[in-house]
């Protein structure tokens, strides 16, 4: 199968649902000739005109404020929100407006709109251009989130985001938007909701978001080494969650982590966790381990940043802990 | 008063119209003063001529969005007492099935996409909604309804330069009644509130808010050039709240004086002032008049007692209408 990157794929979705429905269009910053500062979007303006790929003022509460408008009155909006940072400049629109119309109107108003945006640090870019901020989306009933962790996924998942009827999230990494994945040719979509088994094991479950499934991947190579058998889960959407995945293999294994490059607290990983804990606690031998993100504001300092963040190598020592029997209290 | 459409039946359907308010506002009122409603809500009763003189220049194509104080809206563009009254008493058969109530009713079925209890939190929607017209090839308008105080709102100047720049055909009507909550609006309001839109290019007028003939003529006249692509448009449309902020704003000298409000109320009601003029234009007579009022009256009677005797939504709805299918 042929591979292409993640940004390709994401600039595929885009182009074929745009052919596929007349309503779709794309509404951000420099999304047009500059295709955005990571290109992804290159060459839409070329076949769709700047009708249908529409560069912005630095505006976001206002444009997201007119995706919403428009996907309330007929259209399908997808809105690039340059760096997943500016979530709390949108926040108003998206959770008061956006997330609640369709309840608010007893289910007479739909909100059919996607917003495209990005996750992960390490690229030196400090506190403001390096967050990670998917729990608090994932937080507000009405948004749904797509957390895609490859060129596959996030092509599957941009499909399906744009034909969902309701006001949806996609978190990118933007570390990833040069790795390669084999794609298939032909169209495909990847229904919210099912999450994905990656890798079987049978000593523990490894459950990872967006680039964590990378990090989780290479911690199950590791571990394989001392044998250690890694199960490795990609939730793919973390609303809808795929508990009954999550549970069957936790209940198989009876150990759990659960990783994740949003803050630890408060976050993604202490909601699946809790699941886990609820769901599957007379199957546990250890207790269900998060790893977020450190507590901290995204330093900028190389030698810092890289402490802040999930690796192969904690995740290994974690899980050789938890397989030991050996007690591990949080800080 | 300014001479604006020529039939009479298009008269006396404005009159009815501000009646219907001022009627739906006086009882909804009641319901909160004898502790039937939940909650609070927004009083419109003295800016009927305001939602009716837009509306009825507009077509059940045409978008509106509405605000907390929304009935008035509502009303104007097509909505019915019963299905209003039991959205505010959160029974089943409201608009909203009950899960809106006052601040968030909306009937899309007439072109309103809704109140919107966030003060200018639907501007986005609205020039939204002009966009998506625009971008389709369709002539609707969009009519962004808002007040005074939402002026002070960043959202506005974001959306307005959009408009402004690709020429959207939304109109921008703020309702300024003189009062941003609780406060004077010259004590909110730096400079003028007409040359802020006028910064972007964008046409503005001002207009007695309190005369039905002038907002309607007015705006006839701008929805159809907004038609066109000659939007969009700003109108500031000078007009006064009766009620407090909310139903429950009772004493509130402190911001503003009894006299202050005597004098709108018998000197610039824009009811009183439209009767007159049906009267003396010969359009309607007196008895002709009372009727029409009579009328409202007791639809609105049996519209609330319908409302009142209605069943809540049922438990298995709490968790309906979360997500669309």
């Amino acid at each position: 199968m042929r591979e292409i990157t993640l940004s390709q794929a994401v600039n595929e979705a885009l182009a074929e649902e745009m052919r596929r429905d007349e309503t779709v269009f794309i509404l951000g910053e420099d999304v047009a000739e500059a295709g955005t500062p990571f290109k992804v979007l290159s060459g839409l303006v070329e076949e769709f005109g700047t009708g249908r790929v529409i560069d912005t003022p630095i505006s976001e509460p206002g444009f997201v404020g007119l995706a919403v408008g428009a996907a309330m009155t007929g259209a399908r909006p997808v809105v690039d929100l340059m760096f997943g940072d500016f979530i709390y400049l949108v926040m108003d629109q998206l959770c008061n407006q956006a997330a609640k119309q369709h309840y608010m109107s007893g289910g007479k108003l739909t909100v059919p709109m996607v917003l495209r945006t990005n996750m992960g640090a390490t690229r030196r870019s400090a506190a403001q251009h390096s967050q990670s901020l998917q729990a608090i989306v994932a937080h507000i009933p009405g948004l749904k989130v797509a957390m895609p962790s490859s060129a596959y996924e996030a092509k599957g998942l941009m499909k399906t985001a744009i034909r969902d009827n309701n006001p949806v999230v996609i978190f990118e990494d933007k570390l990833m938007y040069q790795d390669k994945a084999p794609v298939p040719e032909e169209e495909y979509l990847i229904p919210f909701g099912e999450a994905k088994v990656k890798r079987e094991g049978s000593d523990i479950t490894l459950i990872g978001t967006s680039s964590m499934v990378q990090i989780a991947e290479k911690a199950a190579d590791a571990l394989a080494g001392e044998g250690i058998s890694a199960e490795v889960i990609d939730p793919r959407t973390i609303v809808p969650l795929d508990d009954k995945t999550l549970l069957d293999s936790v209940r198989k294994t009876s150990r759990a982590i659960v990783i994740d490059e949003g803050h630890q607290s408060y976050g993604v990983t202490a909601e699946i966790a809790s699941r886990l804990n609820e769901k599957a606690f007379y199957h546990l031998d250890a207790p269900v381990l998060r790893m977020g993100a450190m507590d901290v504001p995204v330093p900028f300092s190389p030698a810092l940043e890289d402490l802040t963040v999930p690796t192969p190598d904690r995740v290994v020592e974690n899980a050789r802990r938890l397989c030991g029997g050996e007690m591990i209290h949080a800080a | 008063m300014a001479k604006a459409k020529t039939n009479t039946e298009d008269y006396l359907r404005m009159y009815r119209q501000m009646v219907r308010i001022r009627t739906f506002e006086d009882n909804a009122n009641q319901l909160y003063l004898s502790a039937k409603m939940p909650g609070l809500t927004h009083m419109y009763s003295g800016e009927e001529a305001v939602a009716v003189g837009i509306c009825e220049a507009l077509t059940d194509d045409d978008r509106i969005t509405s605000t907390h104080r929304g009935h008035g809206h509502c009303v104007a563009k097509g909505a019915e007492f019963r299905e209003m009254f039991c959205e505010l008493l959160g029974k089943a058969e409201g608009y909203c099935r009950g899960k809106g109530g006052s601040m968030h009713i909306a009937d899309q079925n007439h072109g309103n996409l809704g109140a919107n209890a966030i003060v200018g939190g639907s501007m986005g929607i609205a020039t939204g909604s002009a966009l998506r017209a625009k971008l389709q090839g369709k002539d609707d308008v969009t009519v962004c309804f808002f007040g005074d105080g939402a002026t002070a709102q960043g959202l506005w100047y974001e959306v307005m330069n959009m408009a402004a720049l690709w020429k959207l055909p939304v109109i921008y009507a703020c309702e300024n009644n003189g009062y941003s909550e609780y406060t004077k609006t010259d004590e909110i309001a730096a400079g003028s509130i007409m040359a802020r839109a006028e910064a972007f290019g964008i046409e503005s007028h001002q207009v007695d808010g309190q005369d039905v003939l002038a907002v309607n003529d007015l705006t006839r006249k701008l929805a159809e050039r907004a038609r066109k692509g000659e939007g969009p448009f700003f109108i500031e449309l000078m007009t006064y709240r009766y009620h407090g902020h909310h139903v429950g704003d009772i004493n509130r000298e402190y911001y503003r004086s009894k006299d202050e409000e005597k004098d709108w109320k018998e000197n610039r009601d824009p009811i009183i002032r439209f009767r007159g003029w049906l009267v003396s234009e010969g359009i309607a007579s007196e008895d002709e008049i009372e009727a029409m009022n009579a009328e409202i009256e007791t639809d609105a009677t049996e519209a609330v007692a319908y409302a009142e005797a209605a069943a809540y939504p049922p438990a298995e709805e709490v968790d309906m209408h979360v997500y669309a299918d």
